[in-house]
């Protein structure tokens, strides 16, 4: 359809096709230069090996850019975000679908789907435990050796994230075998079976010759954490690890990931759309919207006195028991183009308390207290005190 | 007397497991076995439960989108399985439903404005010069501009969509919806909107709904009475008041518990249901929670329990309370 209509048309959803071949050559010309630079066949160990600014931080990203070239335009995923991950906490980042909370932790893992998805700036140190290194600067080789061992990932369908034709086990195994080579075969089943135990699966024997389909969904996400957990992980990303399960799984799960949290001291990068979750299991929160972060603090801070428009409206929309509403807010307009995004706050259009101030330019992250930090220019002058 | 929209009486709805060389019945899922509510005009009743425990083969039995295997549903008092096949095409008006996934339920190769009119013109329902009039009404009590008419459904985001189903349900002028899930697959911002409009919507037009779900604290704002079922059959009725604040059977108790609270200060007394639920083609003897229970006493394993009124229509299927 979009061949035959001219960009200058109503709606501005179209564009040429000459625009978009024009759009794509230049996009070739500039991904290719990134794939150049990541396929040389040899890095130097120092070009990745860098310093933790904190040392009582597992992951610190740094002023991290993750841009999608595509045919339309680039679409700025993940635009200028820095949190920590503290050693041992639990960091929730919440957001709406499209905000770049994924694609954050999938940059991490540097899963980014190349060459369109690229990290055109900024860094990702991760501590191993050994050494500390720059995620974004590694090669392919390293970053596998990292990959299901130091930092593992829990997906959000459990249903389409194991692999049906093998059994549960074999899966399990494969894992472990990878990561540990001179480990003999009855060890790996070994560590499979205690693994299994330790998600709370009562059958493991049994589950571990199973068949993925033999298992109900609540089931096969314990296998995707134990699996996940196989390597003693310095951080867990769990990728909304319960919506698509039940209430009462649900609460199983979390129960599952906050225990064995504690018991092998690693960290958890929570990431979910659900807000009750968050104040159960983060200590830390960091609120995104459209690719940047708007507000972040620890859970007290955030629940007690949320600051930021979007995360009040956020908090208004979600119904919550034992709360009576006759009518539920509910944030006016959608989120904005991700292709050519706006100069100003990009909240503005939706913001029933923007003022005068809101049409300059992206709004700086201003302190609050030693924790808390937000991006608004309510908050600019007078620090929040009056609000 | 109360005037009831609908009346389900001992539904039943058993899907055969066929097997082996000659595929002769092996027995039956029980999906919905033995359940019965009325709903009274203008209200919303809520069916909450876990997955699998039969939410939408209820709702998809009471419009007769399947066949029953037993019981009565009779909408405005008329019996729905004995119409005949007339009879039957005009109640399709009158009884409609929202799925849950506005992905998947909207044709991808028809524009807007033949989803939402195919039925009116289909069933006659307007004259043909107030045709497009209708519609742009309804589109607009959706949301919805009558430019999009032409559009489809790749063109519209999540939320969107699921105003089109609204629209598609209501250009028919229905008395009663289903809604299935209707917004358990949107963003929590989008959540509300629909859940706003729906309010709006039942307001203008009377209607009276069926809205399943799995989301406790979506059911708790939107419905008058919820009916709690855990594998096919309803264990607790009542008003919504009533079953928030006094949750009276164990499974209750324990769903309410497990929702999480937006406040990190809030301490909840859990109580963590073990293991899953049981397969419903080879449910549990007696009362079909007692393997799950943490109040199981000895009869429960083998009797199963008589439905008793508590008051204020406020219903309950446990042991603890006969």
């Amino acid at each position: 359809m979009g061949i035959f209509k001219k960009s200058s048309t109503e709606g501005a959803n179209y564009i040429t096709a000459r625009e978009s071949r024009k759009i794509s050559k230049e996009n070739r010309r500039i991904t290719d230069e990134y794939e150049k630079k990541k396929n040389r066949k040899v890095i130097p160990r120092e070009e990745y090996i860098t310093q933790m600014k904190n040392s009582e931080n597992v992951v610190e990203f740094d002023n991290l850019h993750t841009y999608f070239f595509s045919d339309v335009g680039v679409v700025k995923s993940v635009n200028g975000v820095s949190f920590d991950i503290p050693k041992g906490k639990t960091v929730g980042v919440v957001g709406e679908s499209g905000c770049g909370k994924s694609v954050t932790s999938l940059s991490l893992m540097q899963l980014v789907q190349r060459p369109q998805g690229q990290i055109v700036a900024g860094a990702i140190r991760f501590n191993t435990g050994k050494e500390v290194v720059d995620v974004t600067k590694m090669p392919t080789s390293e970053m596998q050796k990292l990959r299901g061992n130091k930092l593992s990932m829990i997906f959000q369908e459990p249903m389409t994230s194991l692999n049906p034709v093998f059994r549960i086990g074999l899966q399990i195994d494969e894992v472990i075998q990878l990561h540990y080579p001179d480990m003999n075969k009855e060890d790996i089943r070994k560590r499979s079976i205690e693994m299994l135990k330790l998600v709370g699966i009562a059958n493991s024997e049994g589950v571990y010759k199973m068949y993925p389909h033999e298992l109900s969904g609540g089931m096969r996400q314990r296998v995707m954490i134990a699996m996940g957990l196989a390597c003693d992980p310095e951080l867990i990303i769990a990728d909304e690890p319960t919506t698509a399960l039940d209430v009462t799984i649900q609460a199983q799960i979390l129960d599952i990931l906050r225990d064995l949290k504690n018991r092998m001291n690693s960290s958890i990068m929570l990431i979910t759309h659900d807000l009750g979750v968050i104040a159960e299991m983060a200590d830390i929160v960091v609120v995104m919207y459209a690719g940047r972060i708007v507000e972040k603090g620890t859970a007290e801070e955030i629940f007690s006195n949320p600051s930021h428009p979007y995360t009040i409206g956020l908090m208004n929309s979600k119904p919550a028991v034992g709360k009576k509403v006759d009518r539920l807010y509910s944030i006016p307009g959608k989120v904005p183009n991700p292709v050519n995004m706006p100069d100003y706050c990009y909240f503005k259009e939706r913001c029933e308390m923007s003022i005068s101030d809101c049409n300059g330019a992206y709004p700086e992250q201003i302190q609050l207290s030693p924790t808390h930090f937000i991006s608004c220019y309510r908050y600019v002058n007078d620090k929040g005190e009056n609000q | 007397m109360t005037d009831y929209i609908l009346e389900v009486k001992h539904l039943k709805k058993y899907f055969p497991i066929k097997n082996g060389p000659l595929r002769n019945n092996q027995g039956a899922v029980k999906a919905v076995d033995d359940v019965s509510f009325t709903i009274q005009r203008g209200t919303t009743m809520g069916l909450v439960g876990e997955s699998g425990c039969g939410k939408s083969t209820t709702g998809r039995t009471i419009l007769r989108l399947m066949d029953k295997t037993d019981g009565e549903v009779l909408f405005n008092g008329k019996e729905v399985y004995s119409l005949n096949k007339k009879e039957l095409r005009n109640l399709r008006t009158k009884m409609q439903i929202i799925f849950q996934d506005p992905y998947s339920s909207l044709s991808p190769r028809l524009p807007i404005g033949e989803i939402i009119g195919e039925a009116v013109k289909e069933h006659n329902l307007v004259p043909k010069e107030e045709h497009e009039e209708h519609l742009n009404k309804i589109m607009a009590s959706c949301g919805l501009q009558p430019y999009h008419k032409d559009r489809y459904p790749h063109e519209f985001s999540g939320g969107q969509r699921q105003r089109i189903c609204i629209a598609r349900a209501l250009a028919l002028d229905p008395e009663f919806i289903v809604c299935d899930e209707p917004v358990s697959a949107l963003d929590v911002s989008i959540q509300a909107q629909i859940i706003n409009l729906l309010e709006d919507l039942q307001k203008e037009y009377g209607l009276t709904y069926l809205f399943i779900s799995h989301d406790l604290s979506v059911v708790e704002h939107i419905c008058d009475t919820v009916g709690v079922m855990y594998l096919g059959g309803l264990v607790e009725t009542g008003s919504t008041e009533d079953i928030f604040s006094n949750p009276l059977h164990p499974y209750t108790k324990a769903l309410f518990s497990a929702i999480p609270i937006p406040d990190p200060n809030a301490k909840i007394e859990r109580i963590v249901l073990k293991g899953s639920i049981p397969s419903p083609a080879n449910p549990p003897e007696g009362c079909k929670f007692h393997t799950r229970c943490n109040q199981c006493m000895e009869i429960c394993k083998t009797k199963v329990p008589d439905v008793k009124e508590m008051g204020n229509g406020h219903m309950v299927k446990c042991h603890l309370f006969n």
